[in-house]
């Protein structure tokens, strides 16, 4: 698909701007949204074509508003509601109102050793 | 939630902007976790593995190994998920790495134009710049213009070539050893060898810093 994310050669968007010394999350709900949309990958049956897609089908305008994150996590949100895991009135009201659906499991971290 | 934070949203701007996704992200986590979804344990080991564990010095131990290790360089040149394995980095976004070879004649830099694509298990996560606009656009298109922003400056005669990734592929830059290391074990090395000098983006340390 073209896109606003299809960014090869296009003038405009001014110098490299590197960060000495970046951390790898920028802020706490960074890291949840990170950590959440990979966690999700197996219970809601995604792979990263559709996860990509999620994030690359939005209007262009939005897409090069939003910092990386915010374009991650308001793919996770598309995703979800797409396959009916969680709804708009959840969203809102920060809690589950509806019963959970089957899903695939993710490996427990029991496995790990920590 | 109550809306106790409503009358402080007419402030400043940005801030109840990065407030209102912080409590949306926390709500998503809420309802994912009551539901069973997903475990906050196990959000907290995948954080800390991104944060702690894998990065690039998995990547430097790729590259000094490389630089004493003919047969291994040999190998990862062949074929690089396998020989990065070999190290035990393997998984996420690295199914399929390939090794990009620096010479006197050719300087390899990386991008990916249309996302964020990086290989994980021997970089981590990529920086926002990396991801950001103005290196997606502009480093297929000026290399040289973008590289004298990370201050690197190379010889006329050097070619530049571009690598664009995929989804499916990634790319790691084995950069040229530095000049005055003969002797030096592998894991002196690896501490010359910077993140973005295997992202094709610098250069690795000079012994003499």
């Amino acid at each position: 698909m073209n896109g606003a994310h299809d960014l090869g050669g296009m003038h405009g968007f001014g110098p490299v701007e590197p960060e000495p010394d970046e951390p790898v999350f920028h802020a706490a709900w960074e890291k949840r949204a990170f950590a959440l949309t990979l966690a999700m990958a197996t219970p809601g049956g995604w792979n990263i074509d559709m996860s990509r897609f999620a994030r690359e089908n939005r209007p262009p305008a939005e897409y090069l508003a939003m910092s990386y994150y915010q374009v991650w996590f308001a793919a996770l949100e598309t995703m979800l509601k797409q396959r009916a895991l969680v709804a708009d009135d959840e969203i809102a009201a920060g809690h589950s109102l509806h019963a959970p659906k089957k899903v695939a499991r993710t490996r427990s971290r029991s496995r790990s050793s920590r | 939630m109550p809306m106790s934070g409503h009358h402080d949203r007419h402030h400043d701007h940005d801030h109840s902007e990065l407030s209102e996704t912080q409590l949306r992200v926390r709500a998503l986590e809420t309802v994912l976790t009551e539901k069973g979804y997903v475990d906050p344990a196990a959000l907290d080991l995948l954080i800390e593995t991104y944060e702690k564990k894998v990065g690039p010095r998995n990547g430097a131990h790729v590259v000094a190994k490389a630089w004493v290790d003919p047969s291994y360089r040999a190998r990862l040149f062949k074929d690089a998920t396998p020989a990065i394995a070999e190290l035990g980095y393997a998984g996420r976004q690295g199914e399929h790495i390939v090794a990009l070879e620096n010479t006197p004649n050719q300087h390899n830099m990386v991008v990916c134009t249309l996302c964020s694509c990086y290989p994980w298990p021997v970089l981590g996560l990529p920086p926002v710049w990396y991801k950001s606009a103005p290196y997606r656009s502009r480093v297929v298109a000026d290399p040289r213009a973008v590289l004298a922003e990370f201050g690197v400056t190379l010889p006329a005669e050097t070619k530049i070539r571009v690598w664009d990734s995929t989804s499916e592929i990634r790319y790691l830059v084995i950069p040229m050893r530095p000049a005055g290391t003969e002797g030096w074990s592998e894991d002196q090395l690896a501490e010359l060898v910077t993140r973005d000098s295997m992202i094709g983006t610098g250069l690795p340390n000079r012994p003499e810093n």
